[in-house]
C-alpha cells in the first residue's frame, strides 16, 4: 500500500512538470501551429537563473526559494516573448520554418548555457522543509512533490480563469478554434501569439525551478530530456488542448513510475508503446479535435 | 537522351572518379584538411563527410521529395551501427550476412514505426518520430544484456571483418567504401525520385486531397519513401561504424536527427546535391569549429566572446537560425539563383506543402 502511495505522488509530482511544459507547447501549438522546440531552453534558463536568485538570497530560505520560483517564471516568459518578437514573427505563417528556427535556437541555447554554466550538473538546495517527508498512509512522501503538485494546479487554474473570464482569454481560445474568423472579426490575433508565447514561457521557467528541485539538480540539459515526454503528453492528450495536456500529463507519469516500479525500468517504453496506441486508435489525440 | 542530361551526369561521374583517385594524389588544404589526401586522417574525415552526405540525402528523400518532417530519423542509422556491432560481436557471421541482416531488421523496424507514424501527418508526425527515436536512444543507454555498451558505446569487433578493412594502414579502403556508400545512396534516391512511387509521394506532398481523388494511395507512396529513406540511413550507420570503428550512443539520439536536419536546411531541401554539399560543409565546420574553439586565439578572448566561440554547437546553431531566416533555399537555392535556373524548386515552397496543417486549414469550409 505505502508503495502505491508512494508512486502515486511521485507520479502526480512529475505529471505535475509535464503538464507545466506541455501546457505552453499545447496552448502555443493550438493558436499558431508551432512545434516550440526551444521551449526545453527555456525551461533550463528559468531554472539556471532561477537558483542563482535563489543563492544569491539564501538557498535554504523560503524567500529564496519563493525568488527563485518568481525569477524563473519571469526569465521563461521574457526569453519566450523575445524568440516570439525576433525570431517567430519575421516568419509568419511558415510554420515548418519557424520550427526550424525553435530547434536552431534550442541547440545554440543549450550549447551556450553549457559554454557559461559547465556540462555537469549542479546539485541544488532549497529550503530544509522541502528535503523531509510527510507520511501518508505509511508511505513517505518527499514535501517538495506536494509543492509541485500544488504550484501546477494553481497554474491550470490560472490559465483556465484567464483563457474563460478575460477577453484576451477569449481571443485565444477563439483563434484556437477558427483563426480566420477571429481576424475577419478585426482582431489581431498577433497579439495574442506574443501572449501565448509569455504565458507558455512562463509556465515552462517555473517548471524549470520546480523540475530542479524534483531532481535535485539543474544541468543545461534539464530541459532537453523533460521536453520529449511533454511532445508526448500532448501528442496523447490532443495537440491545442489545456485539459487533454493536463489529463495526459498525469496519465503518462503515473503509467511511467508504475511501469518503472513494476514491469523493471520499461517506463519510457510504455509510454511509447501507449503513444503508438492512441496514435492507432484516435490519431487526434484523447481531447483533440476529430481530424 | 538529351544532351542537358548527358552533361551533368558526366561531370558528376568525373566528380566522383576524381574523389576515388584522391588517396593515390597527394593534395593539401590547409585549413579544411588536416594534412595531404593520402594521409589516414585527411581519408578518415573525407570518408565522414561521405557517411554524413549519404545520411543527409537519405533525408532529403524523407523531406525533400516525401514532405515529411521526421525529427526520428537517427533511429535508422543507430540501427545500422548498434545493429551490426551487435551481430559481429555476439555472432560468427562474417561482414557480409551480418551487413544483410542489419538491413533487413533496420527496414522491419522502418516499416512498424513508419506505418504507426503515418497515421498522422506535419507537426504530430514529427513529435511521434522523435517519440520513436527517444524509445531507441533510452534502450541503447539502457545496455540491455550488455549489448549496446550503454553510454560507452559499441566497439567494432574485429575479428569477422575483412583485414582490408581494418585499422589506419587501410583507411584508404574505408574511404573507398564511403565512396560507394554516397554513390549507393545518391543512385537509389535518384531513382526513387524519377519512380511511380516517388512522385506519387511528391505528388501527396503538394496536395494529399487531390491525390486521393486520383484514386491513389498517398499512405502507401509515403511508407515507401520513408522506409527506403530508413534503410539508406542505415547503410549509412553501418559505414560509420566501420569507419569509427565504434558507435556511441549520440547516433541514435535526437541529437542527430536535428544535425542531419541542419545539413539539409543549410544545403537546401530538395536538392540532392544540396544535400551532399550540406552534409559535407557541415561535418568540416564541425571539425574547424571544434579545433578553432581550443585554439590559443579564442582562450585569450575576453568572456563574452570566448564562451560562445568556444562551443561549436553555438556557432553552427546560430548560423542555423540565420540560413532559415534569411536564406530559406539554403546553398542550392542561392545558386539557383545565381545562376539564373528557375528549374529546381526553391526550398520555401518545399518547407511549405510539408506543412499538413496549413493545407488542411485552406479545405476546411
Amino acid at each position: 500500500m505505502s508503495t502505491i502511495v508512494l508512486l502515486l505522488a511521485t507520479g502526480l509530482g512529475l505529471g505535475a512538470l509535464y503538464f507545466l511544459v506541455a501546457s505552453g507547447l499545447s496552448l502555443i501549438y493550438g493558436l499558431m501551429h508551432v512545434l516550440n522546440f526551444a521551449h526545453g531552453a527555456f525551461l533550463t534558463l528559468g531554472a539556471l537563473l532561477g537558483y542563482a536568485a535563489a543563492l544569491r538570497l539564501d538557498a535554504t530560505s523560503w524567500p529564496g526559494f519563493i525568488a527563485s520560483i518568481l525569477v524563473g517564471a519571469l526569465v521563461g516568459a521574457g526569453v519566450a516573448t523575445l524568440t516570439e518578437l525576433l525570431l517567430i514573427r519575421p516568419l509568419y505563417e511558415r510554420h515548418i520554418e519557424q520550427v526550424l528556427v525553435t530547434v536552431g535556437l534550442s541547440l545554440a541555447s543549450v550549447a551556450l548555457f553549457e559554454g557559461i554554466w559547465g556540462t555537469d550538473p549542479t546539485f541544488i538546495r532549497g529550503p530544509a522543509w522541502l528535503d523531509e517527508t510527510t507520511g501518508i498512509l505509511g508511505a513517505r512522501v518527499p514535501n517538495d512533490r506536494f509543492v509541485i503538485i500544488g504550484v501546477a494546479a494553481l497554474v491550470l487554474l490560472a490559465i483556465v480563469v484567464f483563457l474563460r473570464r478575460t477577453r484576451y482569454g477569449m481571443i485565444i481560445r477563439a483563434g484556437v478554434e477558427n483563426r480566420a474568423m477571429v481576424t475577419a472579426l478585426g482582431i489581431d490575433v498577433r497579439r495574442s501569439f506574443t501572449l501565448v508565447f509569455a504565458i507558455g514561457g512562463a509556465a515552462a521557467g517555473l517548471g524549470g525551478v520546480l523540475a530542479a528541485h524534483y531532481f535535485g539538480y539543474v544541468s543545461p540539459s534539464l530541459g532537453g530530456s523533460l521536453l520529449i515526454f511533454a511532445f508526448i503528453v500532448t501528442v496523447i492528450g490532443g495537440l491545442g488542448s489545456l485539459t487533454g495536456a493536463a489529463v495526459a500529463s498525469v496519465l503518462v507519469a503515473l503509467l511511467q513510475q508504475f511501469a518503472n516500479y513494476y514491469a523493471g525500468g520499461t517506463g519510457d517504453f510504455v509510454i511509447v508503446l501507449a503513444l503508438a496506441g492512441v496514435l492507432l486508435v484516435r490519431p487526434s489525440g484523447l481531447m483533440g479535435k476529430a481530424a | 537522351m538529351r544532351i542537358s542530361k548527358i552533361v551533368p551526369a558526366g561531370a558528376g561521374a568525373a566528380f566522383v572518379v576524381l574523389l576515388a583517385v584522391l588517396p593515390l594524389l597527394s593534395v593539401s588544404l590547409p585549413g579544411i584538411l588536416p594534412g595531404p589526401t593520402y594521409t589516414p586522417g585527411a581519408l578518415q574525415l573525407l570518408a565522414l563527410c561521405m557517411v554524413y552526405a549519404s545520411l543527409a540525402l537519405s533525408y532529403n528523400l524523407l523531406l525533400g521529395t516525401g514532405g515529411l518532417l521526421s525529427f526520428g530519423h537517427a533511429l535508422y542509422f543507430g540501427c545500422g551501427a548498434y545493429g551490426l556491432g551487435i551481430l559481429l560481436e555476439r555472432t560468427d557471421l562474417s561482414l557480409w550476412p551480418a551487413f544483410g541482416l542489419t538491413l533487413l531488421a533496420a527496414g522491419v523496424i522502418a516499416v512498424v514505426t513508419g506505418a504507426v507514424s503515418l497515421r498522422v501527418t506535419g507537426i504530430p508526425f514529427a513529435m511521434v518520430t522523435l517519440a520513436f527515436a527517444q524509445a531507441g536512444s533510452v534502450l541503447v543507454r539502457r545496455n540491455p544484456g550488455g549489448l549496446t555498451g550503454g553510454e560507452e558505446g559499441l566497439s567494432l569487433a574485429t575479428e569477422h571483418v575483412p583485414d582490408a578493412l581494418v585499422g589506419v594502414v587501410h583507411t584508404r579502403n574505408l574511404y573507398w567504401a564511403a565512396l560507394a556508400v554516397v554513390v549507393v545512396a545518391y543512385l537509389v534516391v535518384l531513382w526513387m525520385d524519377r519512380s511511380r512511387v516517388g512522385h506519387v509521394a511528391a505528388a501527396a506532398r503538394e496536395n494529399e486531397l487531390r491525390v486521393r481523388a486520383l484514386g491513389l494511395q498517398p499512405y502507401t507512396a509515403k511508407l515507401v519513401v520513408f522506409v527506403v529513406g530508413g534503410l539508406i540511413a542505415s547503410l549509412s550507420g553501418v559505414m560509420y561504424l566501420l569507419l569509427q570503428s565504434g558507435t556511441v550512443p549520440r547516433s541514435v539520439g535526437a541529437d542527430l536527427t536535428i544535425t542531419v536536419l541542419v545539413m539539409v536546411v543549410l544545403g537546401g531541401v530538395g536538392s540532392r546535391w544540396g544535400a551532399i554539399v550540406g552534409g559535407v560543409l557541415y561535418t568540416l565546420l564541425n571539425q574547424r569549429l571544434t579545433l578553432l574553439a581550443g585554439s590559443d586565439a579564442v582562450e585569450s578572448l575576453p568572456a563574452v566572446l570566448h564562451v560562445p566561440l568556444s562551443e561549436p554547437m553555438f556557432i553552427l546553431g546560430a548560423l542555423f537560425v540565420l540560413v532559415v531566416l534569411f536564406v530559406p533555399g539554403g546553398i542550392a537555392g542561392t545558386a539557383a539563383k545565381l545562376t539564373g535556373r528557375g528549374g529546381s524548386r526553391s526550398g520555401t515552397t518545399v518547407l511549405e506543402t510539408a506543412d499538413s496543417e496549413r493545407e488542411l486549414e485552406e479545405a476546411r469550409p
